[in-house]
C-alpha cells in the first residue's frame, strides 16, 4: 500500500506542475481556464479512505492556489469535489468487485462509465469556482458560460491524458 | 456527550468535509493584509523560484517581440530630449530646474506568472521589498496600465492585474475631459468598461483613455484604452461605454513599476479633510 501511496505522491506533483507551468499558460481566449489537476481526485482508487480524499484533495487544491495567488478558491472547490465524488461513483454505477484493485479509469471502468463520471465531477468543480470567484448575480450569464466552456476543455484535457498515459489491462 | 461523539465519529466523513470547505472558504473572504502577507512571504520563495527558472527559458521565445516595443519606446524617449528639439525660443535655457521635483520613480521588473481567462487575474513580478517595492504601487507597459501591487515579499510581488473584479482606476477622456472609473467585467480580456460617464456628454468611438492622475497611485496621462462600444441604457444617467485595453495582457514580459514618491504625504492629508 505504501508503494501505491508514493506513487500517487508522484501523480499529484506531475499533476500540480503541469497545470502552473503548462495548462495555465495556454490562452484559449478570456473564458477558458481548464483545471487539468482534477485528473487527481478523479482517478484516486476506489477503496481510499475518506479522509484521505478530502484531505489530499484540499492540499492539492491550495497547492494551485498558491501559485495563482488565489487563496482558498482551488482548494473550496477541490474539497467538494472529494466530498461529493462517493455519491457520483454510486449514481455512476460502483464497480461489484468494490474490495480489489480496480481504479476508476479507462483500462478498469472502459471509456463511457469514465467519461460520465468525469464530466459531473468537473462540471461540480467549474461551478463551484464559478460561483466563488464572482458573487455577481448580474454576471450570471458570464459565469455560465465560463463554467461550459471551461468544463469541454478540461474533460477533453484529462481523456487524452488519460489515453496516453494509462496502464493497458494485462 | 458520548452520543456526539460518535454522532460525529459516524458522518466523520461530511464533518471532515465541513471542516476544510470553511477553512478554504475562510482563505478567500479574509483578505487582511497582515493574513496575506504572512502567507505571502511562506509561499512566494518557492512559487516565486519556479516561475522565475520557468520564465527565464520562455522568455527567449518573446525577445524579438520585446526588442521591437523597446525600440519604439526608446524612439519616443529620443524625441523628448533636448538634442531632439529645435529652441524656437532664444532666451537661454535654464538647465539647473528647481521648479520640477521628481514626483514618479520607475523599476523596470519582468512579469514571472500571469493569467487572463480567470474573473480575477493576478501577476507575479521579480521585484520585491529589498527593490523597495510596497503594496500600492501602480504597474504599467510602454503600451498603458496594468495593475497594481498587493502584496510583496522578499524577492517578488504580486500585482493584481486590471483584469480584476476588484481593480477600479480613476480615468478621463481627455477630448472632453470627462472623469470615468476604468473597472472589468470579467467577460472579455481585450475590453474594459468605463463607468461613470454621463449621457449629455458627446462620446465618440476611438476616444482615448487616460489615467486622470486623481488616485495616489498611477501618475496622470497613462494611456488606458480606446473606445470601442458606447450603449445608453433607457432610463440610466450613465453610458455603458467599452474600451480596447492599450496593453497586451495576454503578452506582458517586461513592466514597470511606478512609485509616487508623495504618496504619503497624499494620504495623511486626505485623512485629516475626512476626519473632520
Amino acid at each position: 500500500m505504501s508503494r501505491s501511496y508514493l506513487a500517487l505522491f508522484m501523480r499529484f506533483v506531475v499533476l500540480v506542475a503541469a497545470q502552473v507551468l503548462i495548462v495555465d499558460h495556454i490562452n484559449l481566449g478570456g473564458y477558458i481556464s481548464p483545471a487539468l489537476y482534477l485528473l487527481f481526485i478523479i482517478l484516486l482508487p476506489f477503496q481510499v479512505p475518506g479522509w484521505f480524499l478530502l484531505v489530499s484533495s484540499f492540499f492539492l487544491g491550495m497547492s494551485i492556489d498558491i501559485f495563482s495567488n488565489s487563496t482558498g478558491l482551488n482548494a473550496a472547490a477541490s474539497v467538494f469535489v472529494a466530498f461529493v465524488r462517493p455519491a457520483v461513483i454510486r449514481g455512476v454505477g460502483a464497480p461489484a468487485d468494490y474490495e480489489g484493485h480496480l481504479n476508476p479509469g479507462i483500462p478498469d471502468m472502459g471509456a463511457q462509465w469514465f467519461i460520465t463520471y468525469s464530466t459531473v465531477l468537473i462540471l461540480i468543480h467549474q461551478l463551484m469556482i464559478g460561483i466563488l470567484e464572482s458573487f455577481y448575480l448580474s454576471e450570471a450569464g458570464t459565469i455560465l458560460l465560463r463554467v461550459i466552456l471551461s468544463s469541454a476543455v478540461t474533460l477533453l484535457m484529462i481523456v487524452i491524458v488519460e489515453y496516453l498515459f494509462m496502464r493497458r489491462k494485462r | 456527550m458520548r452520543y456526539i461523539l460518535a454522532f460525529i465519529w459516524k458522518h466523520r466523513f461530511f464533518f471532515l468535509f465541513l471542516v476544510l470547505e470553511a477553512l478554504s472558504i475562510a482563505l478567500i473572504v479574509n483578505k487582511s493584509y497582515y493574513q496575506r502577507a504572512v502567507i505571502t512571504n511562506m509561499t512566494d520563495n518557492v512559487t516565486g523560484g519556479i516561475f522565475n527558472t520557468y520564465s527565464s527559458i520562455t522568455g527567449y521565445f518573446r525577445l524579438k517581440g520585446e526588442n521591437e516595443k523597446l525600440a519604439a519606446e526608446n524612439a519616443m524617449l529620443w524625441q523628448t530630449l533636448k538634442e531632439g528639439q529645435v529652441t524656437t525660443d532664444t532666451a537661454t535655457i535654464y538647465l539647473e530646474d528647481t521648479l520640477n521635483r521628481q514626483n514618479y520613480r520607475y523599476t523596470v521588473a519582468k512579469v514571472i506568472s500571469n493569467s487572463t481567462s480567470n474573473r480575477n487575474n493576478y501577476i507575479m513580478l521579480n521585484k520585491g521589498i529589498r527593490h523597495g517595492i510596497t503594496p500600492d504601487m501602480a504597474v504599467i507597459n510602454p503600451q498603458g496600465i496594468v495593475g497594481t501591487v498587493v502584496s510583496v515579499s522578499q524577492n517578488f510581488c504580486w500585482v493584481m492585474s486590471a483584469l480584476n473584479k476588484h481593480a477600479k482606476v480613476s480615468a478621463r477622456i481627455n477630448r472632453l475631459n470627462q472623469m470615468g472609473t476604468v473597472v472589468w467585467q470579467g467577460s472579455n480580456p481585450r475590453l474594459g468598461s468605463l463607468t461613470d460617464i454621463p449621457v449629455h456628454v458627446k462620446v465618440a468611438k476611438g476616444d482615448s483613455v487616460y489615467t486622470s492622475g486623481y488616485s495616489y497611485i498611477f501618475p496622470e496621462g497613462i494611456m488606458v484604452g480606446t473606445i470601442e462600444n458606447i450603449k445608453v441604457r433607457e432610463g440610466e444617467h450613465f453610458y455603458d461605454i467599452d474600451f480596447e485595453w492599450s496593453a497586451d495582457f495576454n503578452s506582458l514580459t517586461y513592466v514597470y513599476i511606478v512609485k509616487n514618491l508623495f504618496r504619503e504625504e497624499q494620504v495623511e492629508l486626505s485623512k485629516e479633510v475626512i476626519d473632520e
